[in-house]
């Protein structure tokens, strides 16, 4: 995902030259395609993630297009501050692209979990948030939210993740896809961790349970309608992410469905505090947490 | 340890009738907004004064002309006399320095870019604007305009580690166009920067992050100017200007004294007092 997106980057750079690369020392081996097609519009500003951000609003404030690039916590928690005041106040046409979301470093344990990213960047003003599941969901998403010229943030694993939709699947920012269609139970994914729920709807179909799945792409501003459609047509709606169950994807379906005055049988499949400091790679971490499958049963 | 007793020991010359108008009306405001970083307002006179009156490129009637110079007031809470500054030269009326932290005025208690016209970033929160000024330096060089930006920041400040990530980045790309000034009046917010978070030495510092820097007395406008006309001071470097100043300058009984960095509601007999150190 992080390689087809950073070739989606390049494309889209050398055929508008007002966009920038900034990275604080990290991408080695990922960012110098970028590099050395276009070294005037890239910089690597060292490991200050702080004034990569700060600069990153100075130059869009003289008319470029910034993208910033670091893993997991460093673009966002590290500097949230100068995202907060100087990208998103200002409205500035900057988008962050943090690799490893989620438990991608996994046996790099805790500060290296990027795992409250999502609900924090989804908070600040005028920010668009991109959990892609896939690299045709990453490379389709970046240039649309480089198009829309305001603050943005990328969440990216890391390499390798499989293709979960078919060529030519039409993505747009903001509006979530259903990926199968069931009629018992509604799991609503964001991330890769969405292979995880397609493998469940596999796992529940043969125990006779017929299950729908939506890819959420888009964090934030949240496909509400779809959220909508998916509790008016299930008995029960599981949410599935790779983040804090807490202030992340699961509870704000749960407001939407709250606002919407729609209480289908609910559960939220994420990250929780027991995972804190465990050491594992990304699927051990996962598994920890129970199949998606049994979390999607005992709703219904 | 030289700038240290130039601290001490500082003689400017006397305000001018001009420097004495600029501080009517940031008391002005303060007593109209019935609050105002005041000590860090009247510090920083004659630095923006040098800056609007002889030195910055600007356009009021367009604001956004892309040949600016680029001037962010880093140390936001110092905006009274920004206010003034733009008010004196036609970005926005003097009366609307009578609105300051009224309800809905353009005109809060830290500067927003996006309401009043000639503020480059909204500012505030400490150790932002140097960074903000080193993206725009070098958009000035990749667009090719001569365009020069400062950066005017506190001596607390420039406590804040993003202050130092941008210096080196500046240093780095040896950013001749940025030009990073320093309020030094000596105080931060709880007292005396030298028992709280020592600076010194501090030309030394700026000098090892690649800076060509020198310093000056903040209050004395020939010395502002030439060193802000000159800047660069070097070929390929940036430029650091340390003004020695006085907190609450101009007002006998607020200078150095950090009681006065912020001041809420001050009562009537004490607006005329300064009203009267000031004439």
């Amino acid at each position: 995902m992080r390689t087809e997106t950073i070739d989606a980057l390049t494309a889209y750079a050398r055929a508008n030259p007002d966009v920038m690369l900034l990275t604080a020392d990290l991408g080695y081996s990922v960012l110098e395609r970028f590099a050395e097609a276009l070294p005037a519009q890239y910089a690597n500003v060292g490991v200050c993630e702080q004034a990569m951000a700060g600069i990153a609003a100075g130059l869009a404030l003289s008319g470029r297009r910034v993208v910033l690039y670091s893993i997991a916590n460093f673009p966002t928690l590290r500097c949230l501050e100068q995202l907060r005041n100087d990208v998103c106040h200002h409205d500035l046409p900057v988008t962050v692209i943090a690799v490893g979301g989620g438990l991608a470093y996994g046996a790099q344990g805790y500060t290296h979990h990027g795992v409250e990213d999502l609900g924090i960047m989804a908070m600040l003003p005028n920010m668009a948030v991109a959990c892609p599941a896939d690299p045709l969901e990453a490379m389709a998403l970046l240039p649309q939210l480089l198009e829309r010229r305001r603050p943005a943030y990328l969440r990216l694993g890391r390499a390798g993740e499989p293709a979960l939709h078919q060529a030519g699947a039409e993505i747009a920012l903001g509006r979530a896809i259903w990926m199968r269609r069931g009629a018992d139970i509604a799991l609503l994914a964001t991330g890769p961790i969405l292979g995880r729920a397609l493998r469940a709807a596999d796992a529940l179909a043969a125990r006779g349970v017929s299950a729908s799945v939506a890819s959420f792409h888009t964090f934030s501003p949240l496909d509400a309608a779809l959220v909508r459609e998916a509790a008016s047509s299930h008995r029960a709606v599981l949410t599935i992410e790779e983040h804090s169950v807490e202030g992340g994807f699961g509870s704000r379906v749960a407001e939407a469905l709250l606002m919407a005055g729609q209480a289908p049988r609910f559960g939220k499949f994420g990250v929780t505090d027991a995972l804190r400091g465990r050491i594992g790679s990304q699927s051990w971490l996962l598994d920890t947490l129970g199949s998606v499958e049994d979390h999607a049963q005992a709703l219904l | 340890m030289a700038s240290m007793l130039k601290a001490v020991n500082q003689v400017s010359p006397p305000l001018d009738e001009r420097s004495k108008y600029l501080r009517r009306l940031i008391v002005r405001a303060l007593d109209k907004g019935e609050r105002g970083h005041i000590g860090s307002s009247m510090s920083l006179v004659e630095i923006l004064r040098a800056l609007y009156d002889d030195v910055l490129r600007f356009r009021p009637v367009e604001p956004k002309w892309p040949d600016r110079d680029r001037m962010i007031l880093s140390k936001g809470h110092g905006c009274i006399t920004l206010y003034v500054m733009l008010a004196d030269k036609g970005f926005i009326p003097v009366e609307t320095l009578d609105t300051f932290c009224h309800r809905d005025s353009i005109l809060g208690g830290h500067p927003e870019s996006n309401k009043i016209p000639g503020v480059e970033a909204s500012t505030g929160a400490l150790g932002h604007g140097l960074s903000i000024g080193v993206g725009m330096a070098l958009a000035a060089r990749m667009q090719k305009r001569d365009s020069r930006v400062f950066v005017v920041m506190g001596d607390g400040e420039i406590n804040e580690g993003s202050v130092w990530e941008a210096a080196l980045s500046a240093g780095k790309h040896k950013l001749s166009n940025l030009i990073a000034i320093v309020d030094y009046n000596k105080i931060q917010s709880a007292g005396p920067t030298r028992e709280i978070q020592d600076l010194e030495p501090l030309l030394d510092k700026w000098r090892a992050f690649g800076f060509a820097a020198i310093d000056v007395d903040g209050h004395d406008l020939p010395q502002l100017r030439a060193a802000l006309q000159s800047a660069p001071l070097e070929r390929d470097r940036p430029t650091a200007i340390i003004c020695h100043t006085v907190k609450g300058k101009g007002i006998p009984f607020a200078e150095h004294d950090p009681n006065w960095h912020h001041k809420a509601k001050v009562a009537p007999d004490v607006i005329a007092k300064m009203y009267a150190a000031l004439e």
